[in-house]
């Protein structure tokens, strides 16, 4: 498996030199017109984002009677919205603080879990001789596409009867209560997340050096040694791509919530709180829109800090050539 | 009453118990990764001095064993995959020639079922609209758009720009679009942008997503809206790994910008080209937030994976849930073999 590192702008600098001078004119026109385009379809594309930020500034009577765009003739700022959707006393308010909690009690360690598993499996499987190696790598592989949908069923049966075999109990029901039920998405997200996570840490841990590993091996480290004292450093950016992917998945994943966390304030995530009042109170747009805003922050905020290590993972996991 | 953060406590706990949990399993694994070669390398030792000061014969060094330590370092990934992900998605396969109830054999009445009655088939065929428009629309969006880009200036503004939605779960976008297509009768302002694009140009304002077949379309967009940012960034890139010396090579030649398009990028970028087909057609055949979040599957809008969540989850309907799972998987074994053909040629290569 090769990693294909784009070599940046390697090609587009070189080329861009036009020898006469119609064709230097063109070529800036060219790049006008381009900037241009591109920069307005850029802002089109953030309209939808950036009319329900505004609206969630505004207060209730005006986000009912009146479009978010009237703000710049007229603007109304109230931070209510975000109390009452976060903070609210009624049950219809949305009590989002609390979902805002069961977010992150789910999503770290769902992104801890896999991620230490997946990078012993793929050093495993990288650069321990075993036999059925080539085999066992192109299954984890392939069960990257299998549809989550094929587990849920009898995975949800496992959590809460338990496994029988010929009517003799082997594992006991999980019989799990209230906030306990973040060990079953815990379970769920980390079995769900580790064929990709496989992949994409063996991307990175089978392009190290050849005579880094043999040096490492001649000088008497075991396995163990090798893959803490070496691996471990070298895979840091790896590691943040996945722990970024991960990250992402599950705080905005809904299935995978909805079936193993249930839907009360005890462990239902931001996404099924909002899911559900999109659903039955599709109307109250001043909730909504505040909603939809507390839970999009810190995925934001990740995604914009962290946009180098995403895009590098993104490369590595997708661009195969 | 009041939030009270005191009731949040027991959450916290469980959290920790479960940072608890982790740093006693990984950190456990490696310690016995680590201390038990050390042991055998020290009775080994041992072995050696008591042989060589004994006179007895050396011991027979044994071959390392490489195999053992593949077991430890894979273990915890191979136990996981296996009763997360092998063992169900097996399961669900009997399942689906079962009951409701899981009771009894009915043979293939769930997937008879499945492609008889009007309300499936229209699930069925609404997937297939979703999984022909969305990866050709994205795509075409994505390449043009990393085309141009390539050229402009600001770039990395632009590129982000287009890339956020990535980061915007499924759910905040449908709510971000079920506002766009928000609606309000005639005698009142509009609120929902379209439905005032449409009033000032002039038209009635329309309930949007209660239109069959346009909702699934307006569906189709949002997906769309959060996944060509996906293909714009891997093409981009692929675009700018063209070696620079093949363009400057066309360009003496004398070709024009749409040969230069054609013969030069196209068949360059092509594997990346394919990669992000393949991963946004499965994407889109999973798609589920979606359509649950802006129409609940009513109004002519459900897709299989929405259609699987009800008939298992909310009907009671395992036997008929697990069909729609197992056609799902069906779909994209082509997929899967496809992939697993590809990976053993490069491994081979």
């Amino acid at each position: 498996m090769t990693t294909a590192t784009p070599t940046v702008g390697a090609g587009a600098q070189a080329a861009g030199k036009p020898t006469t001078t119609a064709g230097r004119v063109r070529n800036r026109l060219n790049s006008r017109t381009a900037t241009l385009v591109s920069l307005v379809i850029a802002l089109l594309w953030t309209i939808p984002t950036f009319g329900l930020f505004v609206s969630s500034f505004r207060p209730e009577a005006d986000i009912k009677s009146t479009g978010w765009w009237t703000f710049f003739t007229d603007p109304q700022f109230t931070l209510e919205n975000y109390q009452d959707v976060l903070f609210g006393s009624s049950s219809s308010s949305g009590q989002l603080a609390s979902y805002f909690i069961n977010s992150l009690a789910i999503t770290i360690p769902s992104v801890l879990f896999p991620l230490a598993f997946a990078s012993l499996a793929a050093y495993a499987l990288a650069w321990i001789n075993f036999r059925g190696r080539d085999w066992l790598y192109i299954a984890i592989f392939a069960m990257q596409i299998v549809p989550l949908q094929m587990a849920l069923v009898p995975l949800l049966k496992f959590f809460s009867t338990g496994v029988t075999v010929a009517g003799v109990q082997v594992m006991p029901a999980w019989d799990l209560v209230d906030e306990q039920k973040f060990a079953q998405v815990w379970f769920a997200h980390t079995c769900f997340a580790l064929p990709f996570a496989v992949f994409l840490l063996h991307n990175f841990v089978s392009q190290l050096p050849r005579d880094l590993m043999e040096a490492a091996r001649v000088d008497g480290a075991t396995h163990p040694k090798i893959f803490r004292t070496i691996v471990l450093p070298l895979i840091t950016p790896a590691l943040a791509a996945f722990a970024i992917f991960q990250f992402l998945w599950v705080w905005n994943d809904l299935l995978v919530a909805l079936i193993f966390a249930g839907g009360g304030n005890e462990t239902a995530p931001l996404t099924v709180r909002l899911a559900e009042m999109a659903g039955t109170r599709g109307n109250e747009w001043q909730r909504l829109t505040a909603g939809a805003f507390v839970s999009i922050v810190v995925p934001l905020v990740v995604f914009l800090s962290l946009q180098r290590f995403f895009v590098r993972g993104l490369l590595a996991g997708s661009v195969k050539g | 009453m009041e939030f009270d953060f005191a009731e949040e406590q027991p959450k916290f706990l469980m959290l920790m118990y479960g940072l608890i949990a982790f740093v006693a399993v990984v950190g456990g694994l490696l310690l016995l990764l680590d201390v038990v070669p050390a042991w055998f390398a020290r009775r080994r030792e041992a072995q050696l001095v008591a042989a060589s000061t004994g006179g007895a014969p050396l011991p027979r060094r044994r071959k390392p064993r490489e195999g053992l330590f593949a077991l430890f370092f894979l273990l915890p990934t191979l136990l996981l995959l296996t009763i997360g992900l092998v063992v169900p998605a097996l399961r669900t396969v009997l399942l689906s020639f079962m009951d409701a109830g899981s009771d009894e054999w009915v043979g293939l009445r769930n997937y008879s079922w499945m492609f008889s009655e009007d309300s499936i088939v229209r699930v069925l065929l609404n997937t297939l609209i979703w999984v022909l428009l969305v990866p050709l629309v994205a795509t075409t969006f994505g390449l043009l758009y990393a085309v141009m880009v390539d050229k402009a200036r600001f770039e990395s503004i632009a590129k982000s720009l287009i890339f956020l939605p990535m980061a915007i779960s499924f759910v905040g976008a449908s709510i971000i679009w079920k506002f766009v297509y928000a609606y309000r009768s005639e005698d009142q302002d509009q609120i929902g942008l379209l439905n005032q694009i449409v009033v000032t140009l002039g038209g009635e304002p329309r309930q949007w997503l209660l239109d069959s077949p346009l909702n699934t379309f307006l569906l189709i967009v949002i997906m769309v809206w959060i996944q060509a940012g996906f293909a714009m960034v891997v093409l981009a890139a692929a675009i700018k790994a063209i070696p620079g010396d093949i363009v400057e090579a066309a360009r003496l030649d004398g070709v024009t910008p749409w040969q230069m398009f054609w013969q030069i990028t196209m068949p360059s970028i092509r594997p990346a080209l394919i990669v992000v087909v393949v991963t946004l057609s499965i994407a889109t055949l999973k798609v589920f937030d979606i359509v649950r979040t802006a129409t609940n599957g009513n109004y002519d809008t459900s897709v299989i994976a929405n259609e699987m969540y009800n008939q298992a989850f909310r009907y009671g309907e395992a036997g008929q849930g697990s069909a729609l799972a197992v056609f799902l998987f069906i779909l994209v074994i082509p997929i899967v073999i496809y992939q697993i053909r590809n990976l053993r040629q490069q491994r081979e290569g």
